[in-house]
């Protein structure tokens, strides 16, 4: 099933680190991933583990001190056209034709991710504009068609409103209408649900599902809430401290998790029909800090699984992108039958 | 939005009132008046004034009244535009002041002019190019600017500009212009002397003005809509102009309020300097001689300049920032 669908971006061994006055860290280490049209990529992991850098990265946005130090990520990998993003220069015309025009990009928090200096309806038509000719009365037709679209009542009125004058649900459709200015063909969403309520959270889940299927847009949903990755991907790439650790279709990964992180990820999912006044699972420890990485398998400190004198030793092999599977040595000799 | 306006209005005009009392009082605080002040100086010249000469003195400037009668004297011709006679130089005050008010707006704005053009790309560079070269030369420089006190780098150029350029420096205008009435020639000689005084006001201003535009907008552009932008495709110069710069300017306009007084008194010490006809020095010659209405003009001046100011800078403020504007109005 994942061979059918047509592979619309490749991430390869991206490795991505901040330089600073304290030492190098290493923020991303061998990312591979890839995305595919009409299907949805949940990326979970905890806090600072590389996610949201990995969009960010994409799309060439990776800020300074941080740098992209090896790896590539490929556009149309594999057709005539294959644009080898990681080689352009971030500043040039031929990485903003992709920002926003081929890959659209949705933030967590939409109070701060829109300028409250101008209105809704500027900043969509600015997006509209970059990626076609449209005159201006025709790109503002297009943009109350786009806020029609995200499900924004009264759109012709909403245009000129400013982003504080609206609720975060509404805040956030504008967000996602700003993504889908240019009709990308590939959507970012960047932990969409993370600042609104519940209710609003289970719309915009509903809205962004609706738009990926009539659209057949390959979506990369980056999150921490397993109930999300559940309701909304295809395939699952669970990543832990900058590496994809485990990746597996969305059934598999729920029914049979292979990596003890995703286990334990799992375990700490709040469950309906768990025993009244149990305490919830947690995962030992906290995310270690990129600059003081564990030797070995990142995930040896924390593991109820390790294997002694292995795990904290020896690194376990980096899992071939698109394949099912965990980078932990639990499970690499089965995967390695299959390969 | 009116309702705000006119009560801002009044709330200037209580402002005012309270600035005219506080301007007497400050003017009134030193001991004696211009008659001791008069008397002393003249006996420094060896002359002397009789006791019945100096009542009468008293009683022709309304010294002799009590404090609360002088202040209300004095508010009653001020509202009607009358500010009184200048003690020391025998003249209404609005014609002493009238010319030098001109010209000292003429040099604060070419001052002010030439700050914001330098220091505001300057600012915006070394921000966006953050620990750049270009960067720490204009940190340098900034602080150079910052450190160098004013009146020490209008004597140097002074010194420069009469060793090597030959330039008749200091004062507005040449020697044989500077009591001719105006015209074309006079107008010219104006400008070919206004450069240096406003450079060297400019100076410190700029290298401030750099410093907290970069630290404005190194805020800004750590901000997520920055990177919305950037995601959109437009190019880099425009995300930088119609974004994060469009925000690392309110600070500006709130802060604008104070250039009013500026304007008019600039800066005191490097007029004296440079010999400028510009109101600092009279205001400082009005104090020692303690011509009350002369220094009470323009202390008042400058104070209603600061509420007119800050009147401007508020409308200003919610022109530019839509969330002040509509604030109730969600």
């Amino acid at each position: 099933m994942v061979e059918a669908a047509r592979r619309v971006l490749s991430v390869r061994d991206l490795v991505v680190d901040f330089v600073q006055d304290t030492g190098t860290i290493r923020a991303l280490d061998g990312v591979s991933l890839d995305l595919h049209a009409g299907r949805v990529l949940g990326v979970v992991g905890e806090s600072g583990c590389g996610k949201s850098l990995t969009a960010r990265a994409v799309l060439r946005l990776v800020d300074r001190p941080g740098r992209i130090v090896s790896g590539k990520v490929l556009l149309d990998p594999g057709a005539p056209a294959q644009q080898e993003l990681t080689a352009l220069d971030p500043e040039g015309e031929a990485i903003r034709a992709v920002r926003g025009g081929r890959i659209g990009l949705i933030f967590q928090e939409p109070m701060s991710a829109l300028s409250m200096h101008y209105t809704v309806g500027n900043q969509i038509i600015e997006a509209i504009r970059a990626h076609s000719g449209l005159g201006k009365s025709a790109a503002r037709q297009r943009a109350i068609e786009l806020l029609q679209e995200v499900g924004i009542p009264r759109p012709e009125t909403r245009i000129d409103a400013y982003p504080f004058q609206l609720s975060g649900g509404l805040r956030q459709r504008v967000g996602i209408a700003l993504a889908l200015a240019a009709d990308p063909e590939i959507l970012i969403a960047d932990e969409p649900t993370t600042a609104l309520d519940v209710t609003t959270q289970a719309q915009i889940l509903a809205l962004l599902r609706r738009l990926q299927r009539t659209k057949g847009m390959a979506l990369m949903l980056i999150t921490h809430d397993m109930g999300v990755i559940a309701q909304m991907a295809d395939d699952v790439a669970v990543m832990y401290l900058g590496k994809v650790v485990e990746f597996a279709p969305v059934q598999q990964l729920f029914a049979a998790p292979r990596h003890p992180y995703t286990r334990a990820l799992l375990r700490s999912v709040p469950n309906i029909r768990a025993v009244p006044r149990e305490r919830l699972a947690t995962i030992g420890g906290a995310v270690p800090h990129p600059e003081s990485r564990p030797t070995g398998c990142a995930f040896h400190p924390r593991c109820p699984e390790i294997i002694a004198g292995r795990c904290a030793l020896e690194m376990p092999p980096p899992l071939p992108p698109d394949q099912e599977g965990a980078s932990c040595f639990h499970v690499m000799p089965k995967m390695m039958v299959d390969a | 939005m009116l309702i705000y306006v006119a009560r801002r209005l009044a709330l200037a005009l209580v402002t005012c009132a309270a600035i005219s009392l506080l301007t007497f009082i400050i003017i009134r605080l030193p001991p004696g008046d211009f008659v001791d002040a008069y008397i002393a100086n003249l006996a420094v010249g060896g002359s002397s004034v009789s006791a019945e000469q100096a009542d009468a003195m008293r009683r022709e400037y309304g010294l002799d009244k009590p404090v609360a009668v002088q202040y209300a004297l004095w508010m009653g011709r001020v509202i009607v535009g009358d500010f009184g006679v200048s003690m020391m130089w025998k003249r209404p005050v609005t014609e002493v002041i009238g010319d030098r008010l001109w010209l000292t707006m003429a040099v604060s704005i070419s001052a002010l002019f030439l700050t914001w053009t330098i220091a505001l790309p300057i600012g915006i560079y070394s921000a966006a190019r953050q620990y750049s070269i270009g960067d720490y030369v204009a940190t340098t420089l900034g602080f150079i600017g910052l450190a160098v006190p004013n009146f020490l780098l209008a004597l140097i150029l002074m010194y420069l500009g009469f060793r090597y350029l030959g330039l008749s420096v200091g004062g507005l205008f040449s020697p044989d212009m500077a009591q001719a009435p105006w015209s074309w020639a006079k107008f010219r000689d104006l400008m070919v002397h206004l450069p240096l005084p406003a450079s060297v006001l400019a100076l410190a201003g700029t290298a401030q003005l750099i410093r907290i535009m970069r630290a404005n907008l190194l805020d800004e552009l750590r901000k997520p809509y920055v990177v919305t932008a950037r995601a959109k495709g437009i190019g880099e110069t425009r995300v930088l102009v119609k974004y994060p710069v469009r925000a690392a300017l309110n600070p500006f306009v709130s802060s604008s309020a104070y250039l009013f007084p500026y304007l008019v008194s600039g800066s005191i010490i490097v007029s004296l300097v440079l010999g400028l006809p510009t109101v600092g020095p009279l205001l400082l010659q009005a104090l020692v001689a303690q011509d009350m209405f002369l220094a009470g003009t323009i202390v008042l001046l400058l104070g209603i300049l600061t509420v007119i100011g800050t009147l401007l800078s508020d409308l200003l403020l919610m022109w530019v920032e839509p969330r002040i504007r509509l604030q109730g109005r969600a």
